[in-house]
């Protein structure tokens, strides 16, 4: 019964976790076991940027949930991606111990540069890992709940939203600039030496946390995917496409919403915290409102209102930029640029959509008028047949 | 105080042998002009094209008498060679006859006599005239004996300070009192007068401190209040220990009052700054709705349409802002138009559509800028009427950019509010945005309007780059350094409403720079946005919200 509601009635979703587990089973062998002469090698920078781009997919996922679905369009879930990065680092900054530069055996290199006498506060207690995860989910929870609570409950939708959501991650950013807060300020945090004990740049703990971020991500869709079944998301649909109507059927819509957006943080913040180990650094750069408004093009790019197309545009968009940064790093911003317009004029349903018109025109040769029809509809009802 | 001894002791010594010096070199002129008059039918006095030849191609003698023959000139640009070569600021090459330039503070160097720029094959040849210190110390004493007697109220009183911070002696108490007794500018008279009480701070008559204390009172110069403190603790004398002290406190009080208008002008001068950026969105977003993230380009758009006209008219750098004005106004409004005819215009009612499409295009135009004229900053020149700073008194000084900012900002704040109010374009502009079905049926061109409107916010946007691109960096980045300030202006202004718009970047600039000096830039901004934040959550139409049927959606 939950898996028919999960899974079978989701093709385009099964697809898609069909590939990322049968990714998730074979890249570790690829890489493990194969000899790296042989043509099935998978390198290990390839696991990198797999991996990077697995926790990618998770923070679209975020997105997708509360903009596909709930319509709220937040310009700020990069300040969650990044406080769950945050906290991932100062555990992995006091797991360096003694073996920085200055060898100090409680504080950080930088501290120990601005002539810090003792460890702040805030940094205590990140030296147990649990704790360090219990924060990655509490600390954003939290500023989402707070943020979340006072915006919501003030009615602030749409654009205004969208707009005190960038400047919430924008004014995030310029605190974490400044070297007193205590994060290392510019560079931010780095120069991890190991994770659980296993040395961070090890080849199997690099496998091991594409794993994770592999497993999480399909536990965060089937959650998402659980969200959206129930009860609860058929009401936040209905918020998304008729709010005050919600309300006065007697919806408590702030209510809906709040939930839905902690939810999503504490998702961005677990992509956040599973990315900074693979990638080897945190820096205040995370909070830039452009990373930002990067992940809502995933969304569009993928499809906005399918969690499983969140992926897809996480995964095309990502491995786009990794190839057209290489190719050419002027060209990048110009196709990124061009794809924020194409997208919103042209594929209101991104790439799933752009697959479904296509898929049906073969099928059934539908007149253009029914077929334009049948778009919008989807798009009302959030794409999950 | 052994050290402040030895210093004055040194001083005066070091003085009274410059003051030697310049009797004898004074008197061997005056011989040599004897002679010259006597052969005036043979050879004429040196003309001051010559004796300026002399200055920098002589040795230190032959400098030292033309320093002097300069001095006897009627010449008004005599001050200006006395001035570079006192600063270090005089250049020379070896041709015959020197080619003579002056570097400015601004780093420019023109030639001396035309005041007309140089080409780089001559800058690279020309080397500093120098001098050595006894010269330096002639020429500071000729200069304030020549710039107190000048004809402009700005330069005496410069002089007079200068003098003040350099510390008064025998040879300047004359020259002060001279002038004290035929000088007419209270300014002037003022300075002279603290100049004098410090002087007579030293008297060893406790009658002539004390009178002298009071004088001191209101001066805000930074002697006068080192000399009462020093005075407030070593006086021998009670009375003027206590008089010391009150004068102190009195100065203090004076000096917060003073700081606290500098803060006042630099939080509206920000303020004007954020003005410029944000009424171009007043119109766009607030009057129209669209949200446009391609503002802080048009913004970079104008910055650069600047320094294209000085590019395009070297000669013409003094008048190179009035020209980018209207430029500026043309290109970032046509670049307006063509965003909204090319994508706006099809996504209008989907505002967040709208937003990242916008976006996208400023990804494009901030590539484009840095393809085109490579991601470095651009220097863009400063007229002279421009720059400068705007002394009102020792501690209260403005710069006349900022100065002129403040005033634009509201300028152009005025116009854009006729063109809303007076014109029929700003009517149609009100009606469109109130009802658009109904100002079709009346028979405004709908499309046309919008465009137009698009076109205006956009070339308002291009006039904030001209006026930015005096106090920032001009690079691709310049854009997005205003978009969040812009559309926090507009948001806590209340969208839709021109006046709320002035009112919050007036107010947002205040209580940045009210901020700043217990937080920091850094942190005065963050809480600037923590408590927009805050503020939208209590009135999310911001402090002036549009009323009725215009507030319906």
């Amino acid at each position: 019964m939950l898996m028919q509601r999960l899974l079978l009635s989701d093709r385009g979703g099964m697809v898609v976790l069909g590939i990322i587990a049968v990714a998730t089973l074979l890249i570790p062998i690829l890489n493990l076991a194969v000899p790296p002469d042989s043509p099935f090698y998978v390198s290990n920078y390839m696991v990198a940027l797999l991996g990077k781009f697995l926790c990618f997919a998770l923070l679209a996922l975020s997105v997708d949930l509360i903009w596909g679905y709930a319509g709220i369009l937040s310009l700020g879930h990069g300040a969650f991606f990044a406080l769950g990065g945050y906290a991932m680092g100062m555990h992995l900054m006091r797991q360096i111990g003694d073996r920085g530069v200055y060898g100090h055996p409680e504080l950080m290199d930088f501290m120990v540069v601005m002539n810090w006498e003792s460890l702040p506060w805030y940094w205590q207690g990140f030296d147990m890992f649990w704790f360090a995860m219990l924060m990655v989910l509490l600390v954003p929870g939290l500023l989402a709940l707070v943020f979340g609570f006072l915006a919501f409950r003030s009615r602030v939708t749409g654009v205004y939203f969208a707009i005190i959501t960038q400047a919430l991650t924008y004014a995030l950013m310029l605190a974490f600039f400044r070297n007193e807060m205590g994060f290392g300020g510019n560079n931010g945090l780095n120069d991890f030496k190991e994770i659980l004990g296993f040395s961070i740049s090890a080849k199997g703990t690099r496998v091991g946390l594409f794993v994770t971020s592999a497993v999480m991500l399909i536990l965060a869709y089937m959650a998402c995917r659980y969200i959206v079944t129930s009860r609860m998301g058929r009401v936040i649909l209905s918020i998304r496409d008729a709010e005050s109507r919600t309300r006065f059927s007697g919806y408590k819509v702030e209510s809906y919403k709040l939930w839905l957006f902690v939810f999503s943080s504490m998702l961005a913040a677990i992509a956040g915290a599973l990315y900074v180990p693979q990638v080897g650094i945190i820096n205040p750069g995370e909070f830039s409102p452009l990373n930002s408004i990067e992940m809502v093009i995933w969304v569009a790019a993928g499809g906005r209102g399918t969690l499983f197309g969140a992926i897809v545009g996480a995964f095309s968009v990502n491995y786009a930029k990794t190839f057209f940064t290489s190719w050419s790093p002027e060209a990048w911003l110009f196709i990124l640029g061009g794809l924020f317009v194409l997208v919103t004029l042209l594929l209101p349903n991104g790439l799933v959509g752009l697959f479904n018109r296509f898929r049906r025109k073969l099928k059934h040769e539908l007149p253009e008028e029914e077929e334009k029809a049948d778009d919008e509809s989807e798009l009302k009802s959030g794409g999950n047949q | 105080m052994t050290d402040n001894c030895h210093h004055t002791l040194w001083r005066s010594l070091s003085r009274f042998c410059l003051f030697f010096v310049f009797a004898i070199t004074c008197s061997a002129t005056l011989h040599a002009q004897d002679e010259a008059a006597v052969n005036a039918e043979v050879t004429e006095a040196p003309t001051f094209e010559e004796l300026v030849y002399q200055l920098v191609q002589g040795n230190l003698r032959q400098m030292g008498e033309a320093v002097d023959a300069l001095t006897e000139l009627d010449n008004p640009r005599v001050v200006d060679v006395f001035d570079a070569l006192g600063s270090g600021d005089l250049y020379a090459d070896r041709s015959e006859p020197p080619t003579i330039a002056i570097r400015h503070n601004n780093g420019s160097t023109t030639e001396f006599f035309t005041g007309a720029p140089l080409l780089d094959e001559t800058v690279a040849e020309l080397r500093q005239v120098r001098i050595n210190n006894r010269l330096r110390s002639q020429l500071r004493t000729l200069m304030a004996q020549l710039s107190i007697n000048d004809e402009s109220v700005d330069v005496r009183y410069n002089a007079v300070r200068r003098m003040i911070r350099d510390g008064v002696d025998e040879d300047t108490i004359t020259l002060l009192q001279d002038r004290q007794r035929i000088e007419s500018a209270a300014r002037v008279n003022g300075a002279i007068a603290t100049a004098l009480a410090l002087y007579e701070l030293r008297s060893d008559q406790p009658t002539r401190r004390l009178e002298a204390i009071s004088i001191l009172r209101g001066s805000l110069e930074r002697e006068a209040r080192n000399t009462l403190r020093q005075l407030s603790e070593n006086d021998p004398d009670e009375e003027v220990r206590t008089a010391a002290e009150n004068a102190l406190n009195s100065i203090a009080g004076k000096m917060r009052f003073f700081r606290f208008i500098e803060t006042v002008f630099f939080g509206l001068s920000l303020g004007s700054v954020l003005l410029l950026a944000g009424i171009g969105l007043a119109i766009t977003f607030g009057v129209m709705g669209v949200i446009n993230m391609a503002h802080g380009e048009l913004i970079m758009i104008g910055a650069y349409t600047t320094w294209m006209v000085q590019q395009l008219f070297p000669d013409l750098i003094q008048w190179s802002l009035l020209i980018a004005i209207p430029a500026a106004f043309v290109v970032s409004g046509l670049v307006g138009i063509a965003i909204e005819r090319g994508v706006i215009r099809f996504l209008y009612g989907r505002p967040l559509e709208t937003l990242l499409a916008t976006f996208g295009i400023s990804l494009i135009l901030q590539q484009a800028v840095r393809t085109l004229f490579t991601p470095l900053n651009r220097s863009v020149s400063s007229p002279d009427w421009i720059s400068g700073v705007l002394t009102i008194n020792p501690v209260l000084s403005i710069t006349y950019t900022r100065l002129y900012i403040l005033i634009f900002g509201l300028l152009v704040f005025a116009a854009l509010m006729l063109v809303m109010k007076r014109t029929s374009l700003g009517l149609k502009v009100r009606a469109v945005s109130q009802n658009r079905a109904m100002a079709r049926a009346v028979g405004v061109r709908s499309s046309w309007v919008d465009a137009l409107t698009f076109g205006l916010g956009s070339g308002v946007a291009g006039i904030a780059g001209v006026a930015l691109s005096q106090i920032t960096n001009v690079g691709p980045n310049l854009g997005q350094a205003y978009i969040i300030d812009s559309f926090m202006v507009v948001v806590f202004g209340g969208v839709g409403n021109l006046w709320g718009t002035l009112v919050s970047a007036m107010s947002l600039g205040l209580i940045n720079n009210f901020l700043e000096p217990y937080a920091g830039a850094m942190l005065a901004k963050v809480m600037v946005l923590i408590m927009l934040i805050l503020f939208i959550q209590k009135r999310p139409k911001g402090l002036f919200p549009q009323k009725g049927r215009a507030a319906a959606d």
